[in-house]
């Protein structure tokens, strides 16, 4: 027994909302928390959160990455460096330090985010729990063993036993937490927000156009779309598992649908009414109408995978080039607009 | 995507909860909405699940008849493979292959199957043993 389970109940008060995905919720929610009013599409869009990527190379499950979002933490970093935001971020190496750690910051009335693997927390539901070990959260109290979280992907608050939370946090293997916990040290007033939005919309548009692997960005999807043409029809089984991997990475992982283009779409609509640009609002429409015809290629994909239709190769990969070929268009008029 | 078209197809992997998309309402704006579950997404989870339960049931029966093993079994139960067991050990995955063939895991010294009982979450004694069915 340990002094943490005697010590009384805490519970801050904390605004919970849900959102989309759990990293750009986590810190808009924090934020908004220490005094910044922030969107999540605000968050995600001005961290440049949005990209896409086929990486052969790394594996899961036997099949490789599909991401459509930057690497886990880059929306954190990408969101506080361009805002002018200080964060305090620690890990630890030994559990127990990790969460006395925790418990500090509790005692001393502080809101924390900290990154766990989605497997070990209880509170999630059995067939929603996969390995992946950069789930973020946020911790807003402790009753006896148990810790009250706001996690931002689920309806409701919710909590988690000690040793649950402990073996989450403390997950080995690929991306581990090492039992990061982070909270704002220092916001700024008046962050310069046209700054941050201008040079956000760059670095993503510049980063889908103008990449020099052709796994990265517009590129990108071109190759999976090449990719899928090319499957050997007789591998039935791996070429369902594949695309059945392709369509959970781009609208189960919380998204907000279409692989994030709904949640970047967003937030150019809300850069268009903050900088008084209507250019933006409209790209916004065709970035949505690109993530409907992500949509229907998800449900294409989902149905071949099923026997619901009959597998159709080229059309699954027409469809991507015409997502590919519509986003092109897209960053480049982007491009144009914050130039 | 339109408010109205967010799919509601209470998906029975999410236990009654709601995840959120961003939609449009009926003026074009942004709004988050509650989506209780999609066709595609109930799919492909499935299919996921499907092919661990799949690999749990090969692996089981090959330790009945005794040419795998028990850990090999808690290992797609708990929804990982070799290279993901490798990573949450620290062990090579040469390693874990050979921990993986019969007997091999119960002639390891107690340091060693530990690992695996914390990267599997489970006491090592029951890594030894298999369920009456998979």
């Amino acid at each position: 027994m340990n002094d943490a389970t005697c010590s009384p109940d805490i519970e801050i008060p904390f605004d919970h909302q849900q959102s989309a995905h759990c990293e750009s919720g986590a810190i808009s929610a924090l934020l908004r928390h220490g005094g910044l009013p922030i969107s999540e599409p605000m968050a995600f869009g001005i961290a440049a959160g949005m990209t896409f990527a086929y990486l052969p190379f790394v594996k899961f499950g036997g099949l490789p990455l599909f991401a459509y979002r930057m690497p886990p933490g880059q929306v954190i970093r990408g969101l506080t460096r361009r805002l002018g935001i200080r964060m305090h971020t620690e890990t630890f190496k030994q559990p127990a330090a990790g969460m006395q750690a925790l418990d500090r910051q509790l005692a001393q009335g502080r809101v924390v985010g900290i990154q766990t693997s989605a497997y070990w927390l209880t509170y999630f539901p059995p067939d929603m729990r996969f390995h992946f070990n950069a789930h973020n959260l946020v911790v807003y109290g402790k009753r006896g063993s148990d810790y009250l979280i706001s996690d931002p992907v689920i309806d409701i608050r919710v909590e988690c036993n000690e040793n649950d939370l402990k073996k989450a946090r403390f997950t080995r293997g690929v991306m581990a937490p090492h039992g990061r916990l982070y909270y704002p040290l220092s916001i700024p007033e008046q962050p310069d927000m046209t700054r941050a939005i201008v040079k956000s919309i760059r670095f993503t548009t510049g980063m889908m156009l103008r990449t020099p692997l052709p796994i990265l960005g517009v590129h990108g999807i071109r190759t999976v779309a090449r990719k899928i043409n090319r499957l050997n029809p007789d591998a039935t089984h791996y070429n369902k598992l594949l695309l059945g991997h392709i369509v959970r990475m781009q609208e189960e992982i919380g998204t907000g649908g279409a692989g994030f283009r709904f949640l970047y779409a967003s937030f150019l609509q809300e850069a268009a009414d903050l900088l008084d640009r209507p250019g933006l609002a409209a790209i916004a429409r065709d970035l949505t109408e690109v993530g409907d015809e992500w949509r229907r290629f998800a449900l294409h994909a989902a149905k071949m995978c099923k026997d619901r239709m009959p597998m159709d190769y080229p059309l699954l990969a027409s469809q991507l080039r015409q997502c590919a070929e519509s986003e092109a268009a897209i960053y480049r008029s982007l491009r144009a607009e914050v130039k | 995507m339109k408010k109205e078209d967010v799919p509601q197809h209470d998906a029975k992997a999410f236990m009654g909860h709601s995840k959120v998309l961003y939609a449009e309402d009926a003026e074009g704006r942004y709004v988050k909405e509650p989506c209780s579950g999609w066709e595609a997404e109930e799919i492909v989870l499935e299919q996921a699940i499907a092919e661990f339960d799949q690999r749990a049931a090969d692996a089981w029966e090959r330790a009945r008849r005794g040419t795998g093993s028990a850990l090999e079994y808690h290992m797609y139960r708990e929804r990982m493979d070799v290279l993901l067991l490798a990573q949450s050990t620290g062990y090579f995955k040469w390693r874990v292959r050979r921990h993986l063939r019969s007997g091999a895991f119960a002639a390891l010294p107690a340091a060693r199957r530990e690992r695996y009982a914390e990267a599997l979450g489970k006491p090592a004694d029951e890594l030894d043993t298999l369920p009456d069915r998979p």
